[in-house]
């Protein structure tokens, strides 16, 4: 027993994959030490701030800079006029389509960027941004989707009039973007027409924003003497950056430095390239100093990435026992002035079609159209791997549509419906290969851990007495690592990821990714990786992420893609560095490569206990003794091309309390499985499903960005724009099950961002099973107390009897 | 505009800075006095990251001129930690798993410091009020409330 003893003591010494390591990212941001965008000061350094329009549709008809170049401490005004000469005036978007950096000649959107001003410090450019005179004539405004495509409708995008593609197929109006159509029309039409039962629901999924506590901000510093440009920037995917950066400006790849240093947040935000990173790099080359340009908050909420804005219709074809025959699905997607949603470049729903979900539905069919509104641009994935966090939405409201049809319990229809553990490796209808599950225990374990008959019993004898209980129960299917190149790209670049280690002569480690962290705690836990699979304490494995001039290409941290690809990557390149290893070994012990065998931190001989080298060892010999014919060093790089998505699950579940006289909602308890396969560190689970669950309720009970009929955007600060504080949360109850991914090296599916999927559409099946028994089948979020009261007072309920 | 000539004491230390009367407090930190703990977040006073103590009581340096920190004694984040290392709370926040990207930490750490000392034994329901002027998007909160228990329980043991 000693021996064993110890071989936990040295594989706990190692901190690796499993245990709840503190993070080591900690010390540095509670000691106020953080290094982000804002908190960068260069020498000479300028700042930039810009002037936008006060209309959503507009022809701009002159721009007078006069006043505000007058006003001492300005340095420049530019607009598209000079930037049209560099040819930098518009910028092409991930997806497909261009958008303007400033307004060439015509404003799409309210707030949109007309000139920058460049000066000495924030506030005189913001002084003068007040001096810029622009002259707009109004235009009519294009605000409701549904008006898009009719006729007379206003044209928005004049520069592309005469295209009959913007990059994501064929279009049929100036305002349409794309038709997506997927699935078998056939097979689900007949699946319909055969049916015992049918449900419809259409549901609108209001446009949010993720909202991350740091704006978007970015220095950018051109030193004109050697042509290089630099630029410090709040992004999720540096590598992409770098690569746009130099298909705009023509400066070659190497010459351009792209750093996201720490980052206050990003939840899909910052994935995309802004028009004030553009114009701040422009100004930098321009002047030849730095430029600091750091947009407020309201000017985060009004023009930067906002998500959703989905107008879904879905149906249900099912036999009389609640067995799903058929999904139909039709979608209106409103993506603002430009298609700028940040999605893998040949989808221009995402993985939307995801949204057969847990469930072995044999046919399915689905069609979403894409169109310009005078909005601000956006969709892209909060939180969320690709439109998963809509898909998801609709399946499981339409199973409650449909339990509540057929009087069948809301768990119940979901079991009968689930892909069963021994029908994976499963293809969806829609041509998804689900990689494992096992949705039967992680459904009977929540039910058994809430009581679930218990509760159902408590809500009979409330609604007795009158009183509105809900139960929200959701099982949801994730789709996230994007992606195998075969499937996904950006603008062309495959949707690898990488890692390059490098194992010093004294063993310790420096290893770098082409991810990059905005609080996921990669430091942490890529180390833990390491440590386990070259058995090297973690404590002496150094991160590095984020900066284009030392980390692998890779296409950054969104859609939960670190763990399943970085993370692999990461893998799989410690085991390269294993596997020399292993021959260093066995030459240090003078056997056979074969002879030896791994134990946690070492290499033994079979059998002969006593002859082993640790890894430290061999580190050291790496450097002055190998065998004949190899290379000295040790160290890898991976470039990880996944074979297929990992799909983690889970099962939710909510409990509500509704006062009938003023539509509050109490959370009373909220409940989640998560199986994310593989458990890399406990603890930063934990965390990142509080956090995403709070994300959720903030979608589910109050945020939105509504418009006025004249495009006016309604709640652009904190004072309107829903987030939630300690005092509304409810307290989270977290819950696991691990059924690894069989094709991951890890067996890691990633986890962040399956609490905001899963608790979006928990929360309002909770709320609407307050109102079940009344005959309601849907309600559209935000269930905010006002609206909730409304329902309540159109049923007479807030009535004292 | 004239600047003026403010003199304020900062976690201890004298510092003395010239501004302009319409500079808001949270820029005369960070970019005159180069202590970048203290965050920017919505310039509105509502998400609390550009929390500093002044005089004793929690404030939003993002809604305060810097004029009206002269002859004052302000706290800012870099002020926790002493000779003998970390605060509490600074401590208890990396061993409850109380932050995630950290923009928000260093006001919610100055906020818990000072709620702790007006309140050194709280519930969990007069910490989520007390600390309601904050805002997170990473954590959910709840492994903030642990850590601010667990620092009251550390401190009161001290």
């Amino acid at each position: 027993m000693a021996a064993r003893a110890e071989d936990i003591n040295r594989e706990d010494a190692l901190q690796g994959i499993g245990c709840s390591r503190k993070r080591k990212e900690d010390p540095r941001f509670v000691q106020g030490k953080g290094n982000y965008v804002d908190d960068i000061k260069l020498p000479g350094m300028l700042f930039a701030d810009l002037v936008r329009s006060p209309y959503p549709h507009a022809r701009v008809k002159s721009i007078n800079k006069e006043k505000a170049l007058a006003l001492p401490g300005v340095h420049a005004v530019l607009t598209a006029e000079d930037l049209k000469p560099l040819n930098l005036h518009w910028m092409p978007t991930l997806a497909g389509d261009v958008q303007a950096v400033l307004a060439d000649e015509k404003v799409h959107m309210q707030y949109q960027e007309v000139a920058v001003v460049i000066a000495d410090d924030r506030y005189i450019a913001a002084d003068a941004v007040d001096l810029v005179e622009v002259e707009y004539e109004p235009l009519p405004v294009l605000v409701d989707a549904h008006k898009a495509l009719d006729p007379d409708a206003p044209i928005l995008r004049e520069d592309l009039q005469d295209k009959d593609n913007v990059g994501q197929g064929p279009r049929r109006h100036p305002n349409h973007i794309f038709t997506w159509e997927v699935g078998d029309k056939e097979a689900t039409t007949r699946a319909f027409d055969t049916a015992e039962v049918t449900v419809k629901e259409e549901m609108y999924y209001p446009r949010v924003h993720p909202s991350p506590l740091e704006t978007c901000g970015c220095v950018a510093s051109f030193d004109k003497v050697n042509e290089h440009l630099t630029v410090y920037i709040t992004s999720q995917a540096p590598h992409v950056v770098r690569t746009v950066v130099t298909l705009i400006s023509g400066i070659p790849e190497s010459k351009v430095r792209i750093v996201s240093p720490d980052i206050g947040g990003g939840f899909g935000n910052k994935v995309g390239v802004y028009p004030g990173y553009v114009t701040a790099i422009v100004a930098s080359i321009v002047l030849g100093r730095p430029v600091k340009w750091v947009e407020d908050r309201m000017e985060h909420l009004s023009t930067t990435a906002w998500a959703r804005d989905y107008w879904m219709t879905g149906e249900l074809a099912a036999d009389k026992d609640g067995r799903v025959k058929g999904l139909r699905v039709n979608v209106l997607a409103d993506h603002g002035a430009f298609n700028s949603h940040a999605q893998p470049t040949k989808w221009p729903a995402g993985f939307f079609s995801i949204v057969t979900s847990s469930y072995d539905i044999p046919a399915a069919q689905v069609k979403v159209d894409g169109v310009y509104t005078n909005k601000s641009p956006g969709g892209v994935a909060y939180r969320c791997s690709f439109r998963v966090t809509e898909a998801i939405y609709l399946i499981e409201r339409m199973m409650d549509v449909l339990a509540q049809k057929l009087g069948i319990d809301k768990a119940e229809i979901r079991r009968r419906n689930f892909v069963k553990p021994e029908q994976f490796p499963y293809k969806t209808a829609l041509d998804w290969e689900l990689d494992s599950g096992d949705y039967h225990t992680a459904l009977d374990k929540v039910l058994a851990a809430v009581d679930y008959q218990g509760l159902r019993k408590e809500q009979e004898e409330k609604r007795a007495k009158g009183e509105l209980m809900g139960i929200g129960l959701v099982t949801f299917t994730e789709i996230v690592g994007a992606g195998p190149s075969k499937s996904c790209d950006i603008l062309g670049v495959g949707m690898f990821d990488s890692a390059e280690i490098r194992v010093h002569p004294t063993g310790s480690v420096m290893a770098r990714m082409g991810t990059i962290t905005q609080g996921q705690g990669h430091q942490t836990t890529y180390a833990q990786i390491i440590a386990s699979e070259l058995g090297l304490s973690s404590d002496q494995i150094q991160i590095e992420e984020g900066d284009t001039d030392t980390a692998p290409y890779g296409l950054g941290t969104y859609g939960s893609r670190s763990t399943p690809v970085g993370g692999a990557a990461t893998a799989v390149a410690a085991r390269k560095i294993r596997a020399k290893a292993q021959k260093i070994a066995a030459h240090l012990l003078e056997v056979d490569e074969n002879d030896v065998e791994w134990d946690i931190d070492r290499f033994k001989v079979k059998g002969v206990p006593g002859q082993e080298k640790t890894m430290k060892e061999i580190a050291w010999a790496a450097y002055n003794n190998v065998p004949e014919g190899m290379e000295m060093g040790l160290e890898a790089v991976d470039y990880y091309d996944p074979p297929n998505f990992t799909y983690p699950f889970g099962t939710y579940l909510c409990v509500v309390d509704i006062d009938k006289y003023t539509g509050q909602t109490h959370v009373r308890r909220f409940y989640a499985l998560d199986d994310c396969g593989t458990r890399i560190n406990p603890m930063i689970i934990d965390g990142q499903i509080h956090g995403g669950l709070n994300e959720g309720f903030a979608v589910a009970m109050g945020q939105e960005l509504p418009y006025d009929a004249e495009g006016n955007l309604l709640g652009n600060t904190f004072m309107d724009y829903f987030i939630p504080t300690f005092v509304e949360t409810p307290h989270w109850e977290t819950d696991y099950t691990v059924t690894p991914s069989p094709h991951h090296p890890l067996g890691a599916k990633g986890v962040a961002e399956s609490p905001h999927v899963g608790s979006i559409p928990c929360f309002t099946a909770a709320i609407v099973d307050a109102f079940a028994h009344l005959g309601v089948t849907h309600m559209d979020m935000p269930h905010s107390a006002y609206r909730v009261w409304q329902k309540l007072h159109e049923l007479g309920l807030d009535k004292h009897s | 505009m004239a600047k003026q000539h403010i003199s304020f004491s900062l976690n201890g230390q004298q510092v003395d800075a010239l501004v302009e009367p319409r500079e808001l407090l949270v820029h005369t930190i960070r970019e005159t006095l180069s202590l970048t703990g203290t965050h920017i977040g919505c310039e509105t006073s509502h998400c609390g990251v550009c929390t500093v103590d002044l005089d004793g009581v929690s404030v939003k340096a993002c809604t305060v001129l810097a004029m009206q920190a002269n002859g004052s004694e302000v706290m800012t984040v870099e002020g926790l930690a002493d000779a003998d290392g970390l605060h509490a709370v600074q401590q208890a926040f990396i061993e409850e798993h109380g932050l995630q990207c950290g923009f928000c930490t260093p006001g919610m750490l100055v906020r818990a410091y000072r709620f702790l000392r007006d309140n050194p034994n709280p519930t969990d329901e007069e910490i989520r009020w007390g600390m309601s002027g904050n805002l997170c998007r990473c954590t959910g909160y709840q492994n903030i409330i642990k850590a601010v228990h667990s620092a009251a329980q550390k401190l009161q043991q001290a």
